[in-house]
């Protein structure tokens, strides 16, 4: 009796705020443009029993999804999500793999204070942290300023509002997932396999190569579906540092509901968003898993 | 450990360059005298001030703090109860269903959260504002708390509640007695880290509120979009020192705690 009540109660919270939202999303994003239009009407009634839920059934259409075949701007922003999602992925790791290794060899008495600096940025807000890249690359600010200064340049950068200017705060801000995961991969290994691999010849580079980058093979690729799956639907860095011609989906869903107010062409966006979703979320947990086996 | 030590001093200091120069130049710049954010004019301490005075940022502040406690305490509940589920109640009907939903909130994108949520509330015809934020928060941050804490609960040893059980604990004495101290660290991290998300949430919080309810992240969002300003400066300044002291007195407590503990171990080992 007592253990129901425990399963029930985060149990119907979920179904009611997590799973019957999600089911709304789909419902309405197989509905008509015109019955869907606010004021939004709830169009599954569940109290009609069976009869009720075939009538919704048939009356399902997918001319939302149609719609967003048609129009190359929906394909656009998906694809190009995945670019940037992709290449910011690569970026943040080889910015993130040296300092993971740097911290993963420095002294043992040094990591926990390392590791706090890495994560604290983490508990500063987001938003925050990517407003203070506004100031760094306006034309009049500061990187522009030390450039012209310097003389390397002798007009200022257009970065701000730029595709450029979304993959330095995408590497900013997720850098702390990438670290750790690598970081911890690295804590772990074995030093005298280095010095094996030395002794048998190698040199340090190719020691690095075939000793240490295969052993932190998990810590990358977990790091690398961190930054990546959270990316594709990012909607803050490409809203407060991209341009008008930074196209991610997040973005898009966002404008597709507040300006346009089109709630069915948002919901349809959100679905597909999903669905691709699942196949990195899927391969992420399945590495997941194996590392949990090889562990114990 | 000596291998490569150039390389790893240049790569940590180029990397804690990176990560914190821009915090640092914002703090910097916070007091500024000139509204020009990007010339300075000389020390001033004017858009602290201003900001203190604008009505604005004042209530949103403190309707963010209120959501952000009332969500986070919910959702540490949930979430403990949800941990205790996952980990302890064995088989049940819907289990796989049930850790699906614990999980999939961790990855979906905010957008999606927001807008279904958005639409469920209008569908059941509840009026926006607090209310509807604190459930929505609470609902994705009590994943967060159930996976913090069960990951506790797994190194828990049951036979601790089980001999308190045998001692003639009830099962709720047992749990407040036995199981909720030892897993007290991870209940209070999880309701940090729930408090947290709600304090920074911009795109849940934008769908689910109303006109009635503006949290700061909604505020800061729509004033910095018209580019940069001192006053967001002096908030940005002022949080960033919260979370500071907060992560620092966190980490110096959990030290402090670990060292008693090695302590107690020791003793208990120690033959009589």
């Amino acid at each position: 009796m007592r253990r129901a009540v425990l399963i029930l109660i985060p149990y119907l919270w979920l179904v009611a705020l997590f799973l019957i939202p999600f089911v709304i999303v789909l419902k309405i994003a197989l509905s008509d443009v015109a019955l869907a239009r606010p004021p939004y009407m709830p169009q599954l009634d569940f109290t009609g029993g069976w009869a009720a839920i075939r009538n919704f059934l048939t009356g399902l259409d997918f001319e939302n999804f149609v719609f967003l075949t048609s129009d190359d701007l929906y394909w656009k922003a998906y694809l190009s999500s995945l670019q940037i999602a992709a290449l910011s992925t690569l970026l943040t790791l080889f910015v993130g793999y040296p300092i993971a290794y740097a911290m993963a060899r420095s002294a043992p008495e040094w990591r926990p204070t390392l590791l706090m600096l890495v994560i604290l940025p983490f508990w500063t807000s987001f938003l925050i942290r990517v407003y203070a890249w506004m100031g760094i690359l306006s034309n009049e600010g500061l990187l522009n300023q030390f450039l012209l200064w310097t003389g390397i340049i002798n007009e200022p950068l257009t970065i701000l509002n730029t595709n450029t200017a979304v993959y330095i705060g995408i590497v900013y801000t997720y850098l702390p997932f990438m670290i750790l995961p690598i970081y911890s991969a690295l804590e772990r290994m074995d030093d005298s396999l280095l010095e094996a691999a030395e002794d048998l010849g190698c040199s340090r580079l190719s020691a690095f190569w075939l000793v240490t980058i295969p052993l932190s093979k998990n810590g990358i690729i977990a790091g690398c579906f961190l930054v990546f799956i959270p990316v594709i639907g990012e909607f803050v860095i490409p809203s407060l540092l991209g341009g008008s011609g930074t196209l991610m989906i997040g973005k898009v869903l966002w404008e597709e509901f507040f300006s346009n107010r089109d709630w069915p062409v948002a919901s349809a966006v959100a679905v597909i968003l999903l669905l691709i979703l699942v196949i990195p979320i899927i391969l992420f947990q399945r590495n997941e898993q194996k590392q949990r086996e090889a562990e114990g | 450990m000596k291998r490569f030590s150039w390389f790893n001093a240049t790569a940590l200091t180029l990397g804690f360059a990176f990560l914190y120069m821009p915090m640092i130049i914002l703090v910097i710049y916070s007091f500024n005298a000139s509204k020009l954010v990007t010339v300075w004019a000389g020390f001033s301490t004017q858009w602290y001030g201003e900001l203190f005075r604008n009505e604005e940022f004042l209530n949103a502040a403190w309707v963010t703090i209120k959501v952000a406690v009332m969500s986070s305490s919910i959702a540490t509940v949930l979430g403990t109860m949800a941990a205790l589920v996952l980990v302890r109640a064995g088989r049940f009907s819907g289990r796989t269903l049930f850790s699906g939903m614990i999980y999939a909130p961790l990855v979906m994108p905010e957008v999606i959260t927001g807008l279904s949520l958005l639409l469920l509330f209008i569908g059941i015809g509840l009026d926006r504002g607090v209310l509807t934020i604190v459930l929505a928060h609470t609902t994705f941050s009590m994943c967060y708390v159930s996976v913090v804490v069960s990951s506790r609960l797994v190194s828990f040893d049951q036979s601790l509640e089980e001999a308190a059980l045998d001692l003639g604990c009830s099962a709720f004495e047992a749990f407040r007695l036995v199981t909720l101290p030892i897993i007290a660290p991870a209940v209070i991290s999880g309701w940090l880290l729930a408090f947290t998300l709600s304090l920074d949430d911009l795109v849940i919080a934008s769908f689910t509120t109303g006109p009635s309810a503006t949290t700061l992240p909604i505020k800061i969002f729509s004033a910095v979009r018209l580019g940069v300003s001192p006053e967001i400066n002096a908030l940005s300044t002022i949080m960033i020192a919260i979370v500071t002291i907060g992560v620092i007195t966190a980490s110096l407590v959990t030290k402090q705690a670990a060292v008693r503990q090695a302590r107690d171990a020791r003793m208990a080992e120690r033959p009589a």
